[in-house]
């Protein structure tokens, strides 16, 4: 058995009007995942390809060392998935789903259950029915998180939710990584969310990974370098740099491969840098979806 | 137990550094000891609601730069020896001292006027302590 919990190579998928194409992830175990990308852009196609509900038309999924989706069976009892399309039985209440999970699950832990209901503020008597789309999303994520999976695949656990939810739902992602054999793969609109708990992040727009590394090197190599020109000199073109804008004779560099000799460069250039700044992982995500649209190497 | 960290989103500075910070000034008012054993790495993540990878690297910054120590499979503990309080005031100071710097070569400050304006503050900070008493 090797020591990632999910391993994607080259995997692709057709459809009318939306092609997934050469799909490549690894996740470690131990590591949370940020997936990021516009509507549209794969990721739920992508986390079902992994939990086997969509068959891939070409490349090797492996989840826990299972090949997906041929052993799937098999690698369910220890994957939890949630997604917001998931199908509860609206009929019933949620102390009847947990009864449920509990019978089919030996995993379950129902303390854990106890506690985690307290958090996200959900009465067990009520009825799926009744319940609002945000305690709709809570109470599928207490389904799966209190199984205790060793991987947890999770379809926009947050979006939709209040403040307070969502924060909690962060506190119980991040409570999961004490145990470092288990893992965390998510999707998520919200950067701030992505860049507060991942580890990894992958960014994907159009059916296809335009970039994919551990936080703190996404975090690292993007800088915005505030300069000033002498004169009217054309900021000079150094290797890194993938934009500049400019107006009169201040401009503002953006790189992805940024180190300290960047900055020495331009001042051998006889250009004044003013300041040096670190970008969020959301205008790092903007920029790389919007350069890599208009075709340029990011 | 938790760590009593809080971690400021609108602080403009990347999480590894406010980590790096924080544990450097509970070290610095003696209520983590030279020597004591600090939360491990996968704790404080859980604690502070970030990731592993961005306290490891707060981890691997404050070893580098010898404030803990980490003992495999021990966990870390506050670097003992060298009198690591006082190091990160010095460390503190240097820092300081070198945006001071930049920000007067940016004003065109000389450095013999930087002197000066040094000497009035550190006057003005010691008429100000004797003002109190």
């Amino acid at each position: 058995m090797n020591d990632v919990a999910v391993q994607l190579d080259g995997v692709g998928k057709d459809y009318r009007f939306f092609s997934l194409s050469d799909i490549r992830l690894e996740l470690p175990y131990g590591h949370i995942m940020g997936f990021i990308g516009p509507n549209g852009a794969g990721k739920s196609t992508t986390l079902r390809i992994l939990m086997g509900l969509v068959h891939q038309d070409r490349g090797d999924v492996r989840v826990l060392g299972h090949p997906m989706p041929a052993a799937q069976v098999a690698a369910k009892w220890d994957v939890g998935f949630a997604s917001e399309d998931m199908r509860l039985y609206d009929g019933s209440t949620l102390d009847w789903h947990m009864r449920f999970s509990r019978s089919i699950y030996p995993s379950w832990d129902q303390p854990y259950a106890q506690t985690l209901l307290k958090r996200f503020d959900l009465r067990p008597e009520q009825r799926m029915k009744g319940m609002s789309h945000g305690q709709r999303v809570k109470a599928t994520l207490l389904l799966v998180l209190a199984r205790r999976p060793r991987l947890l695949v999770l379809d926009e656990p947050t979006t939709g939710l209040d403040p307070v939810a969502r924060h909690e739902v962060l506190r119980e992602l991040t409570a999961v990584m004490q145990d470092d054999r288990r893992s965390v793969l998510f999707s998520s609109h919200n950067t701030q969310d992505v860049e507060q708990i991942s580890d990894q992040i992958t960014f994907i727009d159009r059916g296809r990974i335009i970039d994919c590394r551990d936080k703190e090197s996404f975090l690292d190599r993007w800088r915005r370098i505030r300069v000033e020109l002498p004169g009217d000199l054309a900021v000079p073109a150094l290797p890194g740099i993938i934009g500049v804008t400019r107006t009169g004779r201040l401009a503002v560099a953006t790189t992805n491969a940024f180190d300290a000799s960047l900055a020495r460069a331009y001042e051998a250039a006889g250009i004044r840098v003013h300041a040096v700044e670190a970008m969020t992982l959301e205008e790092i995500f903007v920029t790389n979806v919007q350069y890599s649209r208009e075709g340029v190497a990011v | 137990m938790g760590s009593g960290f809080v971690l400021s989103q609108a602080d403009g500075r990347p999480m590894y550094l406010q980590i790096i910070e924080q544990i450097k000034r509970r070290i610095a008012v003696g209520d983590w000891k030279a020597g004591e054993l600090i939360p491990s790495i996968r704790q404080l993540a859980a604690d502070l609601q970030v990731s592993v990878i961005t306290v490891k690297r707060a981890y691997l910054e404050l070893e580098r730069e010898g404030v803990i120590a980490t003992h495999h499979g021990k966990g870390s503990v506050v670097a003992t020896g060298a009198d690591v309080a006082s190091r990160i005031y010095e460390q503190e100071l240097a820092k300081h001292l070198e945006q001071a710097a930049r920000v007067a070569s940016l004003l065109g400050v000389s450095p013999r006027e930087m002197q000066s304006r040094l000497r009035q503050a550190t006057e003005r900070l010691a008429d100000a302590v004797k003002d109190k008493t």
